[in-house]
């Protein structure tokens, strides 16, 4: 109401007025921010004087962290075990291939966040092109050493695994989409019991199926790669909750739409490919974010039928070093930090897109 | 005759059938060529033999002696057991959050988005093994139990003093249930009762009253047991007592910070749903804010609420089965155990997902009927 008031006001009465409101505006609300100033201080001083100041940094032997053990945090362990811990057993030599294949699928990730982008025919080569670039990082062969899919390991599988998870789903999850939405019964049905099987389980159970259950299914002596068959339980995973995320997209679209295409004459394809899907996926975009950070967290869950993910190579680093197993908690922290920073990054982005395209389709 | 459209779509549907015969027939004729180069032969007759393992934990009955069948039911329970639980707990801790991101403080608040930022933006998993590794780990041994009272806390988990079984407990817990009951029928009961005569009898009081009541009694006609085994240290293990084992705690605790953080936001969006002219309304009729929230916001932001809330529910329910990566013996667990013993996977894994899929069913029914109930009746 008073801008000009209180911009001509000194800053130390607007940092008063600011206070009282927020801080101590009742007599509860000034008991609420002593509680909580004196439950932070607690528990901010009790961590900060572990994981600061009285932690171990840099590289340090065991012997040092353990005449802190318990007082301190040992960040030595990082220090001494992150090549293992983000690449896994990957060897040594070549391990600058899985760092690039990380730094590709990061810039996958950046660049698609941009508008500039937002075009079939540039995602698809940046999505396509991206990932065929890491799989040859990772593989070898065309002038690079091989290296077989036993030896890959940590933070590449995890974002292999999870942009790979993303990018095949998409094609099977609008199908599942239109089809859970299309006039034909039979199709319909096959959709419908598709993507409530699918999300009616735990991923854990899929991942069972894929890595125990799916060799029965073959013909004797066919046998596919462990990480492969992981890759695909979750690509088919992944289609279930994507078709719901694009079905939102294409429920929301007004009935004139599609009148519209239809008179002027587009065939069902026709109809779908040009009018109805760009509208939808962009309305569901935010949405889409979404789904790809669940689905970034859920890769993890590929541990169970051990496969060696980030999260896995972590855990292995510490907890398989006899000297260092017992700080398992600073490696913990470590991968959680990791973790954090893709999906919370991934989440704000989403956040402000959201605002932004609903502010885009008001004007 | 192509040009018919309807033809045509009969066309697509049978090709689509046809497709999808083909691919099963063809994983079923792999399927009994394995299985016989394996000599598995199909079917749940494995339910009948002897398990031959043990189960840490166990609502009924078991001892390694028991059937497969017995085991599958043990892991059921456990997981049911486990979810009921986090979710009334995610529920609790997720309202107060929810509330706490919409405090007029601004510490209460920045507190509370700074719990849902960092808690949902971690793997689950993650937060389970850390959970996990804190506790067996980092606790002390037995003989060096942290103890207040008679609640001893350490590497086996919590041990906590537990009554002894007598019909007295099993009468109170009845009686616990009775009070419940008669709590719900009486609060339906005043509500119509205000709906006619336009004041409601009071629902609180008598209601705790009965809850307090109905036990006591229920205790004290069957002798009124007051025996209770005291855990004591004797060598590295408890004497007595209940045992709750870290598996057990490290899931409670994952499974409810983590999904609490989601009911968090639902919390939030619902109460920011419902219109502002309600608050306004509220605060003209002189409520407080507590009784504002109970009264007015809450009841209303429920009905937004409940279709996320069932997909949290389920989420948790289903995310209970990462029990398996820290070893607490649920259904999954045992799943898989069954099947490494017996080479039953195709069994073992369809009952897994038979058993998910029908709780996932059943909760959605019941939550789609509450939400039924609950809709706003328009004229």
């Amino acid at each position: 109401m008073n801008s000009h008031a209180t911009a001509r006001r000194p800053a130390s009465e607007r940092s008063r007025d600011w206070l009282r409101q927020n801080l101590f505006s009742s007599p509860a609300n000034t008991l609420t921010t002593l509680l909580v100033l004196t439950l932070l201080a607690w528990l901010a001083g009790r961590f900060f004087s572990w994981a600061v100041l009285n932690a171990v940094w840099g590289q340090a032997s065991v012997a040092t962290c353990n005449a802190l053990m318990g007082q301190g945090a040992c960040w030595a362990v990082v220090a001494d075990k992150w090549q293992q811990m983000l690449f896994g057993i990957y060897p040594q030599a070549e391990q600058w291939r899985p760092a690039l294949a990380v730094l590709v699928f990061c810039s996958i990730l950046v660049l698609s966040a941009m508008r500039a982008c937002w075009r079939v025919r540039r995602l698809l080569v940046l999505w396509v092109g991206g990932s065929l670039l890491c799989a040859w990082l990772m593989a070898g062969g065309l002038g690079l050493t091989p290296v077989p899919t036993a030896l890959w390991g940590g933070l590449p599988i995890t974002l292999m695994l999870a942009v790979f998870g993303t990018l095949f789903a998409f094609p099977l999850g609008i199908l599942l989409a239109l089809g859970r939405r299309s006039s034909l019964p039979i199709l319909r049905a096959a959709s419908i019991s598709y993507i409530e099987l699918v999300r009616g389980v735990p991923l854990i159970t899929v991942l069972f199926m894929a890595s125990i259950m799916f060799a029965l299914f073959l013909p004797e002596g066919v046998s596919f790669d462990k990480l492969l068959r992981a890759q695909v339980a979750i690509i088919l995973f992944n289609a279930a909750y994507l078709a719901e995320v694009v079905r939102a997209g294409l429920q929301a679209l007004p009935r004139g739409q599609y009148e519209a295409a239809d008179a002027l004459g587009l065939g069902y394809w026709q109809t779908q490919l040009l009018v109805v899907l760009p509208q939808a996926l962009k309305i569901t975009i935010p949405a889409q974010v979404n789904s790809f950070i669940d689905n970034f967290k859920d890769t993890s869950l590929v541990i169970i039928v051990s496969i060696f993910d980030f999260l896995y190579a972590v855990r292995q680093a510490v907890i398989s070093d006899l000297d260092w197993r017992h700080y398992f908690v600073e490696g913990y922290l470590f991968a959680m930090a990791v973790y954090w920073l893709f999906c919370y990054t991934m989440s704000h982005y989403s956040q402000w897109l959201e605002q932004h395209l609903s502010r885009d389709q008001r004007n | 005759m192509w040009s018919s459209e309807r033809l045509r779509n009969v066309f697509y549907q049978i090709a689509l059938l046809l497709l999808i015969g083909t691919l099963a027939g063809y994983a079923i004729h792999n399927l009994v060529h394995n299985l016989e180069s394996r000599a598995i032969t199909i079917g749940f007759s494995y339910f009948g033999q002897e398990a031959g393992f043990d189960i840490s934990e166990k609502l009924i009955d078991y001892d390694p002696t028991h059937s497969y069948g017995r085991a599958f039911g043990v892991g059921l329970l456990n997981t049911l057991l486990v979810s009921f639980l986090a979710i009334i707990a995610a529920s609790l801790i997720g309202l107060a959050i929810g509330i706490g991101r919409l405090s007029p403080n601004w510490l209460l608040r920045k507190l509370a988005g700074g719990y849902v930022e960092s808690v949902r933006n971690v793997p689950l998993i993650l937060q389970l093994l850390l959970w996990y590794g804190v506790l067996t780990e980092l606790l002390p041994p037995v003989a060096e139990a942290h103890r207040f009272a008679s609640i001893y806390l350490s590497q086996r988990g919590c041990t906590l003093p537990w009554p002894v079984a007598h019909a007295g407990w099993w009468a109170a817990l009845l009686g616990l249930l009775a009070a419940l009951a008669c709590s719900l029928f009486w609060a339906r009961r005043a509500r119509r009762i205000r709906d006619r005569a336009g004041h409601a009898p009071r629902v609180l009081w008598p209601s705790l009253a009965a809850c307090l009541l109905l036990p006591l009694a229920g205790w004290a006609a069957f002798g009124a047991p007051s025996e209770f085994s005291v855990p004591l240290i004797s060598g590295f293990d408890f004497e007595g007592g209940k045992t709750v084992s870290p598996e057990f705690i490290a899931l409670f605790i994952g499974l409810s910070t983590y999904t609490a953080a989601f009911i968090a936001e639902i919390v939030r969006g619902g109460i920011l749903a419902v219109g502002r002219g309600q608050t306004d309304a509220a605060e003209a009729l002189g409520l407080s804010r507590s009784q504002r929230l109970r009264l007015v916001i809450l009841p209303q932001a429920l009905r937004v609420m409940i279709p996320p809330l069932t997909s949290q529910y389920l989420n948790l329910t289903k995310n209970s089965s990462l029990a398996v990566a820290i070893g607490y013996p649920d259904l999954v667990s045992i799943s898989n155990t069954t099947l490494n013993q017996t080479g039953q996977a195709i069994e073992a894994i369809a009952l897994m997902m038979g058993v998910y899929l029908t709780i996932s069913l059943a909760i959605s029914g019941l939550m789609n009927w509450y939400n039924h109930r609950v809709r706003l009746v328009e004229r």
